[in-house]
């Protein structure tokens, strides 16, 4: 095991991906010279040169289409947006073909591509640069949708991701790239998409986070059990897209009660997809209605004390504990 | 630089000379696509050629506006050095773009708007935002994020609005302002109200598809936009030669039938006339116009780029040509301003600077209530 930065960890998954498959190819803004707008690059244009790491004119549509029409032609592209932000001028090509190329093509033409790069909230980047897109690229059928939350997790599923046979959206979180974990050395070591992580167990109340959301509900689910005695489980799915529903059923038929916890907002989140498929398939488990602690339902504000008062964090999601415990 | 290609249907109104210059200039010895003018010595070479014309205009303008423009220029030097300086101690939050080394540009093409002309632009704003009429005080303390700022802390710094300064504002989205900019000018020839827009945009953005989805509209619809490019040589730590096939943004203007001219941005009387030459044909034609504007970058990208793509001594070649020196000169060599006036000129906006530095720490933090409000009519 190595002590990597998350930043670091996709780093080396990116680097690992590029010596093993020589299809695979890094494009986007900054990404090659300027090593990355927030470094997770690094490195990588100076060992592997202009072929397979490059540096694009601010174009988004365009060279999310690039990638596109390299991955049907046997590429295997990896398209940093900056922030996914501007990821939304690109969403034609993610969404309108990329997403629907297999299906057109009745099984022909699969698009083995990774859209990466930060989603959410920075720090007071206000309105235009803060938003969580998450449950709008899982809207789409032929996407799929990962969020890393630890180090660990951030290289073995990016691993996955590129090698997967259809177009991935990887979500990433700029507050996170600093955030330290172990991660084993395995150069093969892989996460598959699709398959939950339960990082910390508990009886008594489920919190399910993802991302950013992560570490606030690992902090909240100490403090419930130092000051309350309240046990709770985090599971994280990691996976949007497919999602792994039946880790999160099984832990809340053993807690009875869920939280989600989630950086986009409320309505039409990925939260209230999960609490759906909870209420049909746990319904009778639940003892409490399930609470959701999501950002304020406004375009991000500037001002730091509205930043803060916008986004979730960890008093915010330990009274949604204590409300689904009735305390 | 004068004019070295203009094309299509506005041809004609090129022709036309400004309220200010007599047309008399000698054309520049310029290749196709002026990427010799990229180069600091050159783009001096053909300054001093025109330096005869310059002072000429000078002489025809008024003392009281060559003395506001240096005003606005010193001041926007001042106070984005006071941001630069204000952000290192944490007084500011998230992106800071500073304008050091393109105040030319905003004050040369702005500082002759009618009240019914419209301003749109990128997060590189807060000059911009303070030529148009916003008071220095509201752009400190929006960048301070308190209750006093130019939106109510909501914005920062790339989101200056003033509906009153028909400041349409500072957008975040690189080239997203360039569509709502064609958009504004189309309401302004619905309305027939007389009205340009002033659209102004990084050289980056030009890679955009939005760009060249607007020029092609507005050549189309004839609409009174005028394109501003402030071609400052780089987007982030790209350089404009890494990411674009051909080195002229003004002939691209040419594509879609309307006038382009390239524009020495660290001359302010040139971009004030090649302004003038564009409002015109704006006004009486309808027609659009790409001015590029080449100026130069003295800061990072915003607060927070280290800078390594380029070297300490490309920076300093270009500040031999700063915009203020090159017109603190002429103003000198006209006999409009002297030495004791430039020093109460920076007495004055030093002064201003400070009273926003004062405005925005004692303006108090928005409300909490403040978050859920605005974000439906
Ligand atoms: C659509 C989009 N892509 C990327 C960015 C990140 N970004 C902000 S400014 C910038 C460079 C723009 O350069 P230019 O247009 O030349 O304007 P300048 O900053 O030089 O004024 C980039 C890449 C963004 N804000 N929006
Ligand atoms: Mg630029």
């Amino acid at each position: 095991m190595a002590e990597l930065t998350i930043r670091d960890a996709l780093n080396e998954a990116l680097r690992e991906e590029l010596v093993r498959d020589e299809n695979v190819f890094i494009m986007g803004e900054e990404v090659a010279e300027y090593d990355g707008a927030y470094k997770v690059t690094r490195g990588l244009w100076k060992d592997f040169g202009d072929k397979r790491v490059i540096d694009t004119p601010i174009t988004e549509l365009g060279f999310a289409a690039v990638g596109v029409g390299a991955a049907m032609a046997g590429l295997r592209p990896v398209i940093e947006f900056m922030t996914f932000n501007f990821s939304i001028l690109a969403s034609d090509q993610i969404i309108n073909h990329a997403a629907k190329m297999l299906y057109m093509s009745n099984g022909q033409f699969n698009v083995p591509i990774v859209f990466r790069g930060p989603n959410g909230s920075a720090y007071q980047v206000s309105s235009q640069h803060s938003q969580a897109l998450e449950a709008f690229y899982a809207n789409f059928p032929g996407l799929k949708v990962v969020m890393p939350s630890t180090a660990a997790d951030a290289k073995g599923l990016l691993k996955s991701a590129i090698r997967d046979d259809n177009p991935v959206v990887f979500l990433e979180q700029e507050r996170m790239y600093g955030l330290k974990g172990e991660v084993p050395e395995d150069d093969d070591f892989t996460i598959p998409l699709g398959v939950a992580d339960v990082k910390r167990e508990g009886t008594d109340c489920t919190i399910v986070a993802r991302s950013m959301t992560v570490p606030l509900a690992m902090q909240a689910a100490e403090h419930m059990e130092s000051e309350y005695g309240v046990s709770v489980e985090v599971v994280d799915p990691r996976t949007i897209k497919p999602l792994d529903i039946d880790t999160i059923v099984a832990s809340v038929k053993k807690t009875n009660r869920l939280v989600i916890a989630e950086e986009s907002h409320a309505f039409a989140s990925v939260g209230a997809e999960i609490s759906h498929q909870v209420m049909e398939n746990a319904f009778d488990y639940l003892d409490a209605p399930i609470k959701r602690v999501s950002t304020a339902e406004t375009p991000m504000p500037y001002a730091k004390n509205l930043e803060e008062l916008a986004l979730p964090d960890v008093p915010k999601i330990i009274e949604a504990v204590k409300a689904v415990c009735y305390i | 630089m004068p004019k070295t290609r203009v094309s299509g249907k506005a041809s004609t109104g090129t022709n036309k000379t400004s309220k200010n210059g007599k047309g008399s200039r000698t054309p520049a010895a310029v290749t196709e696509d002026g990427k010799e003018l990229f180069d600091p010595e050159k783009a001096q070479e053909e300054y001093n050629k025109r330096k005869k014309s310059q002072l000429e205009s000078i002489k025809n303008t008024s003392a009281d506006v060559l003395r506001e423009m240096l005003y606005q220029m010193v001041l926007g030097r001042h106070f984005e050095q006071k941001c630069a300086e204000v952000y290192r101690i944490g007084k500011i939050g998230g992106f800071c773009h500073l304008y050091i080394g393109q105040e030319a540009i905003s004050i040369g093409t702005q500082l002759q708007l009618e009240p019914r002309d419209f301003v749109i632009t990128s997060y590189r704003d807060h000059v911009q935002a303070m030529v148009q009429g916003i008071a220095p005080e509201a752009v400190l303390a929006e960048l301070y994020g308190r209750a006093g700022g130019n939106v109510g802390g909501k914005g920062g710094s790339m989101h200056m609005f003033s509906k009153e300064k028909n400041f349409y504002g500072g957008h975040g989205i690189v080239g997203g302002q360039i569509g709502v900019g064609t958009g504004m000018a189309f309401a302004q020839k619905y309305k027939e109200s007389g009205g340009v827009t002033l659209c102004f945009f990084g050289e980056a953005a030009v890679n955009q598809g939005i760009f060249h989805e607007s020029l092609n509209m507005a050549g189309l619809w004839n609409l009174p936009c005028i394109y501003i490019c402030e071609n400052n040589r780089y987007g982030m730590g790209t350089s404009q030669e890494r990411a674009m096939s051909i080195s002229s943004i003004a002939k691209k203007a040419e594509s879609y039938g309307i006038a382009g001219e390239f524009v020495d941005g660290m001359d302010v009387m040139e971009v004030r006339e090649a302004t003038a030459r564009a409002i015109e044909r704006a006004r009486s034609e309808s027609r659009p116009t790409l001015l590029e504007i080449r100026a130069y970058r003295y800061m990072g990208h915003s607060m927070s780029d280290p800078g390594k793509y380029r070297s300490t001594d490309e920076i300093k070649r270009y500040q031999e040509r700063d915009p203020i020196v090159l017109f603190k000169d002429s103003l000198k060599e006209a006999g409009v301003l002297d030495g004791k006036d430039f020093e109460k000129i920076d007495a004055e906006a030093l002064a201003k600077v400070q009273e926003a530095v004062d405005f925005a720490e004692n303006s108090p933090l928005p409300d909490e209530s403040e978050l859920l409000t605005d974000v439906y009519k």
